[in-house]
């Protein structure tokens, strides 16, 4: 990569343009994935739980905040 | 096949006792294009240049502020409950409505096109080809809106994302369209196969819109 | 495939992935990055901005993998109806719109030294503007409509009348471009690509793959955990109410 030629610019904007966006992209995925998550273990924590998975998990003891 | 005729009546009476609801579209349809020379400048060689594009955008944006009639005054009213139960397959209620809306829409646009025509300089000898273009155009516009008044009945702001929703699929109808009208001005080109293309785009979509339409109805009154 | 059906089995099988994909997209461009710049030679007509192309056909690439994947997903949710069908679809749109965006900024970027200006509406320019916008549009229907049940499939039914259109839009786009525009217009990615080049382009648009596939994991991961989420608080509130009655 002996410099990149008179169109250097135009290169490099490509290529940081490309970057920005998927770093972005990545970020608000990733912060969207542990908002929900952090959202769920709160809820769980309070001991609420699906109606749908309710069925399922009655033999096992709910998880009850801890006193 | 009365019940189909009896409810296109219907929709075609409503549209026309319902205040404006045709002149709405048809004003709209004079301000942008009256305003167009405006914003460009009063060159009448550009303007007769893009008279054609510029009827068909108009047209195109008349029609869809139109679109949410299709089915909102029947969706509110409950209408729509009493068709979707009722004895006519929903695939055919959607045509019959996109039908009413073309009738009560698309014909009278492309009918005040050349008229509009003369503000934008549009050269005589295309007139013809352009009310063509737009009255064999304008089914695939009302059938291809149905579908898009279908996705966003009873939603928050409908009309907004109904435009979002519909304009990038008029590009090929616009595209023919406007094609078949340029090509009768500039030549050399026929202007036939586009048009024949725009048949075809128009022809395909009264068959497969109300297909679409009927689904996202099911889905809306779910 | 019903041990992919459940989404808790699903969780669980993208955790377990999850890692390992990460390894192996940052290998990837590690190793395209490497090629692209320090191996691949610079072309003879275009010199270096042919180095764009290792960005841009990838991106453009993804951009109709994506609504191809939507498409695929629609008809799951609308034919099988699928339960992770329009959790794909929804983490997808979000994913095929940013590789659709990257896709016109690089080929405009790319356009600038080549035609002298930033946008010209060439035929695959603005069949990607197109595709760009059917995006926004199946991303502005999924924020519209609340219940998750009913988006999808408006949104399912939306994605595939685009999947209908797009090769009629590609078709009268070209039919446009061909009619306005003189053939001599030098065009981006042209079909004869020098094998010196095929390499890069090749490890990179694995390397943009696997982090598209990434990403749709992790979204879709993020999809079902709202949904769960928006379930327990209608349980809450229902708790909520019978407590006060």
């Amino acid at each position: 990569m002996q410099g990149l030629g008179p169109h250097a610019i135009f290169i490099l904007a490509a290529y940081g343009v490309t970057f920005a966006a998927v770093t972005g992209l990545a970020l608000a995925i990733l912060a969207d994935d542990r908002k929900q998550r952090l959202l769920l273990a709160d809820l769980e924590r309070k001991g609420i739980r699906r109606r749908s998975a309710g069925a399922a998990k009655t033999a096992k003891p709910a998880r009850r905040p801890r006193p | 096949m009365r019940a189909a005729l009896a409810l296109l009546k219907r929709d075609v009476a409503l549209a026309f006792r319902e205040g404006g609801a045709i002149g709405t579209a048809l004003g709209f349809y004079l301000v942008v294009v009256a305003i167009t020379p405006l914003g460009l400048g009063p060159d009448l060689n550009l303007l007769s240049r893009i008279a054609p594009g510029m009827l068909w955008v108009a047209l195109l944006l008349a029609a869809l502020l139109s679109a949410d009639r299709i089915f909102h005054n029947d969706y509110e009213d409950g209408a729509l409950d009493v068709l979707i139960t009722g004895k006519l397959p929903l695939p055919l209620v959607a045509a019959i409505k996109s039908l009413a809306h073309w009738l009560t829409t698309g014909v009278p646009l492309a009918l005040l096109a050349p008229l509009l025509g003369l503000l934008l300089n549009l050269p005589a000898q295309a007139s013809p080809h352009l009310v063509l273009a737009m009255l064999f155009g304008t089914p695939a516009v009302s059938f291809v809106a149905a579908i898009g008044a279908s996705l966003t009945l009873g939603l928050k702001r409908s009309g907004l994302l109904l435009a979002l929703l519909v304009l990038p699929l008029y590009v090929p109808v616009l595209i023919f369209g406007v094609a078949t009208a340029s090509a009768a001005i500039a030549g050399p080109a026929s202007p036939w196969p586009p048009f024949l293309m725009l048949c075809a785009l128009s022809l395909a979509s009264m068959v497969l819109a109300p297909l679409a339409a009927a689904a996202a109805l099911r889905t809306a009154l779910r | 495939m019903p041990s992919l059906a459940n989404p808790t089995r699903f969780l669980d099988l993208a955790g377990r992935a999850i890692p390992w994909l990460t390894a192996l997209t940052v290998v990837l461009f590690g190793a395209g990055l490497y090629l692209a710049f320090f191996v691949a030679p610079p072309d003879y007509q275009q010199g270096d901005t042919v180095r764009i192309m290792f960005v841009h056909v990838p991106a453009a690439w993804l951009a109709l993998f994506g609504y191809m994947l939507i498409a695929a997903a629609s008809l799951g949710t609308l034919i099988w109806r699928h339960p992770l069908a329009d959790v794909a679809a929804k983490a997808a749109a979000p994913i095929g719109a940013t590789f659709t965006f990257i896709a016109l900024v690089t080929g405009s970027l790319w356009g600038k030294p080549m035609w002298g200006t930033y946008w010209v509406w060439d035929a695959r320019l603005t069949s990607m503007l197109v595709l760009f916008l059917l995006y926004l549009g199946l991303i502005a229907l999924w924020q519209a409509i609340e219940e998750p049940g009913r988006a999808g499939r408006a949104a399912a039914i939306l994605a595939l009348v685009g999947a209908i259109n797009i090769p009629i839009i590609k078709f009268s786009v070209d039919w446009w471009n061909t009619l306005h525009q003189p053939a001599s217009v030098v065009r981006l990615g042209g079909p004869t690509i020098d094998p010196s080049m095929l390499a890069p382009l090749v490890v990179m648009a694995l390397a943009f793959t696997l982090l598209f596939v990434l990403l749709h994991l992790i979204a879709m991961r993020a999809e079902i955990l709202r949904r769960r989420v928006r379930a327990m608080q209608l349980t809450q509130v229902e708790q909520a109410a019978l407590v006060e009655a």
